[in-house]
């Protein structure tokens, strides 16, 4: 029986120019956890993230990968994303002349049935409260997606398509990087507030600080495009503290 | 990462194509000839000073070669033998809306064309019942002594002002098809404003549409007199329903000493369509021209809005879009000619290529030596959305003496496939992101366009990016 409710990840390979990037990862990722990823550059993490989300680059030749019990691997990022999967980018992407509100509003009318609108003053409400509780300014909503953007209000953005779109799942790709520590914990007051029992996360990073805020409820360490090690928060410290090498020598021995 | 081949864009062009058979009770026959300038002249009743310039226009259309050595050679594919260029009075229509193809009364659904004007559009009336429209409007532009009437009336019941000015902005002889349209023109507006009146209202070519008004050959004349502005709209959104392969038309502007007129164009032609046009603008002392143009369908569209900058400090500016489908060649562009101290141009120009479409920017700047003051601005910027789409760039800028200042940007983009994964990732599907990216890029000079322009225009930049990609 597979179990429903979580995000399952199982014997994942993928590929790129003919290169081997995922060498096999398991993962499962239950509604109401929040789990992190940890790993140095290079080691897959975020490929994990872009070919769960669907990105057209990589070649998967392996595995399964499971939403509630559903195999989404067969369907397009458009299709993923409404049946309730959300990436927040590590780079995320500018779309010049469109405005904030008209990509969010797009995105959420692309989730309603043939022939319903989005009521526009409900809409600007919600997206309002929102932005409130990322302290974003309220004439963000006029600019261009991420076009001219600071690192801190790209992710801050990405943080706020987050809550307008209420994912069951939602992986964030080193939401961290480029975030001084003001931002950092903003986003990190926004994660928190979208935990939920109905709700599933997974937080790429490498770096502990994320974790101080954004405590996980599971540590994994990736390590050469597979999960070598899974433990509670307290991996991420002792990676944080005696760096990762001889996570790798677990790698060599099991591989 | 690798670049996959995106398929060629299929965009099912039929939609504006359907045609019916239909009767006039003038049509001067096929082909051009000596006599059928006096069918038309006769007709028209001209006064003999049109029909000598008709005659003359004539000559110089023979004489003049076609403009291949810069231009498409596709013109080259014109039959002019077989082309009629005298329609007029479409006799009652022996059709009925129920017989308009299904899509097309979807598209224009889907526009959002007025009820009123659909039937025109499609063909199946002759007359659009302007009076009933747009009565108001019309009767408050008379009070301020405005004259807004057909070209030909304008000639018969203004021929004062009509005759200082027709042909002095765009000379018979300027090209072949500037020549051929002032053999054999009808339809446009003529359209007098005077001193000081400010006309609220745009006025559009909708307020007179007849049998005449959407011809193959039109001809418009605008002049502002001092101080006065004007706006003036012509086309729409909607696919236009064509008996004839061959558009010309001629535009001539006159904004006397501080007058503004801006002239705005959206057309959508059916894919099988000549569109050869030729707009220029006289702009005198401290007077204002801007030309706002859209341009979308046809086979060859070669159309290049200019401002003739006589009088100090006058100023000019064009804003363009062009929208290249499959099959379909956009050369568009701007001429600014600076001739006064002062004098300042702008030209803004955004071009969409798809599939196989292909556009082509043409400007021309020229700041002779003894001008002090001028400045110039030149924005162009490319769009591809296939891997085959096709974009070239002819900027042909003079910039003499000292003082004058000229600047020019131009760009070629492509919405990248991590542009398009990002739009999807969010619940977009790959049409729906493709006509996000493409309406953002043009997002800012959509801006221009009066709202209920802007707001059709977006919808048809959606209906032309469906199934885009595949």
């Amino acid at each position: 029986m597979e179990k429903m409710n979580c995000l399952k990840v199982i014997n994942l390979k993928a590929k790129i120019h003919n290169q081997e990037i995922l060498r096999g990862v398991n993962l499962e990722i239950p509604r109401g956890e929040v789990h992190a990823i940890m790993g140095k550059n290079g080691s897959g993490k975020s490929t994990l993230a872009k070919i769960m989300a669907g990105h057209p680059a990589y070649e998967v030749t392996e595995g399964q990968v499971l939403l509630d019990g559903q195999s989404i691997l067969e369907m397009e990022p458009d299709e993923r994303s409404r049946a309730g999967l959300f990436l927040a980018f590590q780079y995320p992407v500018e779309v010049p002349g469109v405005t904030i509100a008209n990509f969010l509003r797009a995105a959420l009318q692309a989730r309603l049935p043939e022939g319903e609108e989005i009521e526009a003053t409900e809409y600007y409400a919600r997206l309002y409260e929102k932005m409130d509780l990322l302290k974003i300014p309220r004439n963000f909503t006029s600019r261009s997606v991420n076009e001219g953007f600071s690192g801190g209000e790209k992710k801050r953005c990405e943080i706020l398509q987050m809550a307008m779109l209420e994912p069951k799942y939602a992986i964030l790709d080193e939401t961290d990087s480029g975030l001084d520590i003001d931002a950092l914990k903003i986003v990190a007051e926004g994660v928190n507030s979208m935990r939920c029992p109905e709700r599933g996360m997974l937080v790429i990073t490498h770096y502990q600080r994320l974790l101080e805020y954004i405590v996980p409820d599971r540590v994994h360490v990736m390590v050469n495009g597979r999960i070598v090690l899974s433990g509670d928060k307290d991996l991420a410290l002792k990676l944080e503290n005696e760096g990762y090498e001889w996570v790798e020598q677990l790698e060599s021995v099991s591989s | 990462m690798p670049v996959e081949e995106k398929p060629v864009i299929d965009i099912d062009r039929s939609i504006g194509d359907f045609s019916y058979d239909i009767e006039y009770e003038y049509d001067a026959g096929y082909g051009l000839t000596e006599r059928t300038i006096d069918y038309i002249c006769d007709v028209k009743g001209d006064p003999d000073w049109i029909r000598e310039f008709r005659k003359d226009a004539l000559k110089k259309f023979w004489e003049k070669p076609l403009p291949t050595h810069w231009a498409s050679r596709d013109l080259e594919n014109i039959v002019f033998e077989k082309i009629r260029y005298y329609l007029a009075k479409d006799k009652m229509p022996k059709r009925s809306w129920d017989e308009v193809p299904k899509e097309v009364k979807e598209t224009f659904e889907r526009l959002g064309i007025p009820e009123q004007e659909r039937k025109f559009l499609a063909g199946v009336e002759a007359q659009f019942d302007s009076e009933a429209a747009y009565s108001n409007i019309k009767a408050a532009i008379a009070k301020q002594g405005v004259i807004f009437v057909g070209s030909t009336e304008g000639l018969h019941k203004y021929p004062e002002i009509f005759r200082k000015w027709f042909g002095k902005v765009v000379p018979t002889g300027d090209n072949k098809f500037s020549a051929l349209n002032s053999a054999v023109f009808s339809g446009g507006s003529f359209i007098y404003v005077p001193p000081g009146v400010k006309v609220k209202h745009p006025l559009q070519a909708y307020f007179r549409i007849n049998a005449e008004s959407f011809g193959q050959f039109e001809r418009t004349l605008i002049i502002a007199d001092e101080g006065s502005e004007v706006m003036y709209m012509e086309g729409c959104t909607a696919p236009r329903f064509e008996t004839s392969t061959l558009h010309s038309a001629v535009v001539e502007l006159v904004a006397l000493p501080g007058a503004k007129i801006q002239y705005i164009t959206v057309q959508n032609w059916s894919n099988n369509v000549f569109n050869l046009v030729t707009k220029r603008g006289l702009a005198f002392e401290e007077a204002e021209i801007k030309w706002i143009d859209c341009n979308i369908g046809s086979r060859l569209t070669m159309k290049y809005p200019g401002v003739v900058m006589k009088g100090r400090k006058a100023r000019g500016e064009v804003i363009s879009i062009a929208l290249a489908n499959v099959g379909q060649h956009q050369d568009t562009g701007a001429k600014m000619i600076h001739g006064a101290d002062e004098t300042t141009s702008n030209i803004v120009s955004k071009s969409i290529s798809i599939g196989t479409g292909r556009a082509t920017y043409r400007g021309l700047v020229n700041i002779p030596r003894h001008l002090k003051g001028c400045k110039n601005n030149t924005e162009c910027d490319a769009l591809l959305i296939n891997a085959n789409s096709r974009t070239d760039t002819y900027p042909a800028i003079t910039v003499r003496g000292q003082g004058n200042a000229c600047q020019h940007e131009a760009s070629v983009s492509q919405i990248s496939e991590e542009q398009i994964f990002y739009m999807q990732q969010r619940g977009l599907d790959e049409g729906q992101a493709m006509s996000l990216a493409v309406n953002g890029f043009v997002n800012d000079l959509v801006r221009q366009f009066p709202i209920e322009y802007s707001v059709e225009l977006k919808r048809l930049i959606d209906l032309e990016m469906e199934g885009s990609v595949g």
